[in-house]
């Protein structure tokens, strides 16, 4: 399950096995990812798809019971090796999740919460990184004679792209997505379709979807996963149009799950 | 006898009924006890109550000393066991998933919680009391900041949980090391809610005698000597109530009333608080 050769690999996984205690919940996945492309992971409910893009941040890390075995490379750098420091590694690997969850502050605060942990900018400065930040994300002009208010005031569509700015502010290499559209209504989904094509401009971005049509919408690159295992990986036309396994034609097809 | 929907009817009736009056006997006492507080604190309510101090049996005075008292170690009560509340309780909350030591912490919490404030009150007169000889403004205030901290604690931990890990996550996702995603997004999404705890707490110790009986006792005069015997409304009001003298009792009733409405005030002032939070989110 490689990519073409005239691409950079951003992330290599290789021989990745995750665990829930003793459930194992991912087995054996190897896939390259591409720089700067939308690579999509596609999948019933509880095929792993959300845990493979977990552990790229190593966010089970917060929870005692959860482990990861094997080997994700960045940059040809192991990333789940004990002695790569957290904290700088999510600071490379941004993070949109399925709700969005603005922090109790202001819109501005919340842009500027994640560049001040890393960089120390004067005052001028972070007011042209936070709006740099939401004019990528598409929220400057929503926002731009409200930025001392509430983030939690927003709407759900507006916060999700807030919570985009605020991912892209302290300018990661990849950007992780998780569902990011499960929770809002078309229009918004829309945007942030939008959105996502823009971004890949400057980031490598992984996206989980339990909506096909976004896949095949957004994405260069597709996964489909099952029970934990990656089934099929590659060129998302392909996937969709000529799938090698009659697993993944199943799937795409509704014929199942 | 009845067709079904009269009948029906008739239980509703009947069960709507019962409840009402299950109501309004509850609240029949505790109307009668604000109205009595209310008529008898009234009358002795006036300027001298603010600026005298409390008066020998037959002369004029007021409770300036005792008000001043609760006000003192209250407030040093409330000083010292917040921070320890809201550390343990953060303890709990972000840090407690695993070893044994936060479940522990959170059991013997539980029986501090509902521990009677006498007990504690004897345990502040044994510790402190007895060894330093004398009664002491100190040990009241110990032994109601050994009752703050329970409820603190309670509340801090419960409020950190009812913030959605997907807070926790967010911020972690960007880089923050957990002493920061504490601090910056958990501590300050439940600010609300911990506020409240601690006017909750504040509340519950305005009211205790029993550990001041034991500790801080009364004084005559105005102090504000914290190693010294040191006056308090609950006391005063237990030793003035049930004295023969017609103005010290009329003394009493003032000052119960005065209890009863910082606390009620300050019961109104975090429901006001706990509903803002709820609003915003």
């Amino acid at each position: 399950m490689n990519i073409p050769v005239n691409m950079t690999p951003k992330l290599i996984v290789k021989d990745l096995n995750f665990y829930y205690g003793n459930d194992k919940a991912l087995k054996n996945i190897n896939m390259t990812i591409p720089e700067k492309m939308v690579t999509a992971f596609i999948g019933p409910s509880g095929c792993g798809k959300s845990t493979l893009l977990r552990t790229f941040n190593r966010m089970y890390e917060l929870y005692p019971k959860q482990r990861a075995e094997g080997e994700i490379l960045l940059d040809g750098e192991n990333l789940l090796d004990k002695k790569q420091d957290l904290n700088t590694l999510r600071a490379k690997i941004g993070m949109v999740f399925q709700k969005p969850t603005p922090f109790p502050m202001s819109i501005y605060d919340n842009i500027a919460f994640g560049v001040k942990l890393y960089e120390n900018l004067s005052s001028h400065e972070m007011a042209e990184r936070v709006e740099w930040a939401l004019k990528k994300a598409a929220l400057w002009n929503e926002v731009k004679d409200k930025l001392k208010q509430s983030g939690t005031g927003l709407s759900g569509g507006q916060q999700q792209r807030l919570c985009i700015a605020r991912a892209i502010a302290v300018k990661p290499q990849v950007l992780l997505l998780d569902e990011p559209t499960s929770a809002l209504d078309p229009i918004s989904t829309a945007h942030i379709e939008k959105l996502v094509d823009e971004l890949k401009k400057d980031f490598t971005i992984v996206i989980v979807t339990h909506n096909m049509q976004q896949a095949a919408r957004v994405s260069d690159f597709t996964a489909y996963m099952y029970l934990g295992d990656l089934i099929e990986f590659g060129d998302t036309s392909n996937v969709f149009t000529n799938p090698k396994r009659k697993e993944t034609e199943d799937y795409i097809t509704g014929r199942f799950g | 006898m009845f067709n079904l929907y009269t009948r029906r009817r008739l239980i509703n009736a009947l069960s709507l009924t019962v409840s009402v009056l299950a109501m309004a006997f509850g609240l029949f006492w505790l109307g009668w006890i604000l109205w009595t507080l209310l008529v008898q604190g009234l009358s002795g309510i006036s300027v001298s109550l603010f600026t005298e101090t409390t008066p020998p049996p037959g002369s004029n005075g007021g409770l300036s000393n005792a008000i001043w008292g609760s006000l003192l170690m209250s407030s040093t009560a409330t000083l010292i066991g917040t921070p320890i509340g809201i550390l343990a309780g953060t303890y709990l909350a972000e840090f407690g998933q695993r070893g044994w030591l936060a479940p522990v912490t959170r059991f013997i919490n539980d029986i501090l919680l509902s521990a009677p404030s006498i007990v504690i009150g004897l345990f502040v007169y044994e510790m402190y009391v007895v060894k330093i000889g004398h009664f002491a403004g100190w040990g009241g205030t110990f032994a109601l900041a050994i009752i703050v901290i329970p409820v603190v604690l309670r509340t801090t931990e419960n409020m950190l949980r009812l913030v959605p890990n997907s807070l926790r996550e967010a911020a972690a996702a960007l880089g923050a090391a957990q002493w920061k995603v504490i601090t910056l997004v958990t501590l300050r999404a439940a600010r609300a809610g911990i506020l409240t705890g601690i006017l909750l707490a504040i509340a519950r110790i305005s009211g205790e005698t029993a550990p001041l009986l034991f500790t801080a006792l009364n004084n005559q005069f105005f102090s504000n000597n914290m190693n010294q015997p040191m006056a308090n409304l609950p006391v005063v009001i237990f030793q003035f109530a049930m004295s023969p003298y017609d103005d010290w009792r009329s003394l009493a009733w003032a000052g119960a009333l005065l209890i009863t409405f910082s606390v009620l005030t300050l019961n109104i002032l975090a429901r006001v608080l706990f509903r803002q939070k709820a609003n915003s989110h």
